[in-house]
């Protein structure tokens, strides 16, 4: 499979992606500068974190604007899989890829942490190999995590079963303690209608390996992984 | 010419700014302080006569990118 990272001034977090999807799970992955504007063999792309452009004006707000992310919005309107992590997740509602927008923390602190992830629903790309209510312990790392939509975006969210992750106790109780940011419904991660895009503030491509003291998060690529091989054979039969 | 633009968060949105401003300033002892918001202040340098023009664009850069309007309102004026 041929993951593209995307690269804008001030990513970060996109070296760790490159190195989970190549080193440990066998996969191609290669840096796609944010100037560039074609994504051409490419069967899923990554928005990292990071603070794209200084975060200036609003996070993601210039970012949204990079050459490559015409690119992005094509890539997805065919149906091709894009999983926005931290900024990369903030991008993708900039660019209205996926509803809501992502504001400061109610706390006005930059939260660097491990939480509580809880897997809300199997159907996605990005979660068909996570069991239903499954917890995960990921890292999170933002001032601007608290996702935010009006009463009927979120009514949408969850009667499509939109919403992918959410803060959560260790038992997986969704406690407004467990919420890092004070994002509306504990959200930490939602998919777009067609369930091809997604994004979510925590870091899985930070706990991927357990040498680095967690390897939670690698299931969410396997997932991807997972649905890319089962509609590739799909297409072969 | 010039523009400006005033950007504030929607008031559905919760402003964690504002609240932290709201509380400082009624701790410094101002009375009567209600709700406050905090947003941006943007002026914009614009070259030629043509004001009409000119609000019709500052307008569709305003919903493109100076704000966003899931969470922000926006107004303007050009002088």
């Amino acid at each position: 499979m041929n993951f593209a990272i995307l690269q804008f001034p001030a990513s970060n977090c996109d070296q760790d992606a490159v190195h989970v999807l190549k080193n440990v799970l066998g996969h191609s992955a290669r840096f796609v500068w944010h100037k560039e504007s074609s994504l051409a063999s490419i069967d899923a792309v990554v928005v990292p974190g990071g603070f794209s452009y200084g975060d200036y004006l609003r996070t993601g707000a210039i970012a949204r604007f990079s050459p490559i992310m015409g690119a992005v919005q094509q890539f997805a309107a065919n149906g091709g899989p894009v999983l926005g992590i931290c900024n990369g997740f903030q991008i993708l509602c900039e660019a209205g890829l996926l509803p809501g927008a992502l504001i400061r923390n109610r706390s006005l602190q930059f939260r660097c942490e491990n939480i509580f992830l809880k897997t809300a629903t199997s159907d996605s790309p990005f979660t068909n190999k996570i069991a239903e209510g499954k917890i995960m312990r990921v890292p999170i790392a933002h001032g601007e995590g608290c996702y935010f939509a009006d009463e009927a975006t979120l009514q949408k969210l969850q009667s499509n079963r939109q919403i992918l992750w959410q803060y959560c106790t260790a038992n997986g109780e969704l406690t407004e303690t467990a919420n890092p940011n004070g994002s509306v419904l504990n959200i930490a991660g939602i998919c777009n209608e067609a369930r091809n895009v997604a994004g979510l503030m925590p870091h899985p491509e930070r706990a991927s390996e357990s040498l680095l003291g967690c390897a939670d998060g690698k299931v969410i690529f396997e997932s991807l992984i997972q649905w890319f091989q089962n509609r590739s054979l799909a297409k072969v039969a | 010419m010039k523009a400006k633009i005033i950007v504030t968060p929607k008031k559905a949105v919760l402003d964690p700014q504002g609240k932290t401003v709201a509380s400082a300033l009624e701790h410094m002892g101002y009375k009567g302080v209600g709700a406050v918001h905090v947003g941006k202040y943007l002026e914009i340098e614009l070259s030629g006569t043509d004001k009409e023009a000119w609000r019709k664009q500052i307008d569709d850069a305003c919903h493109k990118i100076l704000s966003n309007p899931v969470i922000e309102d926006y107004r303007f004026e050009i002088e």
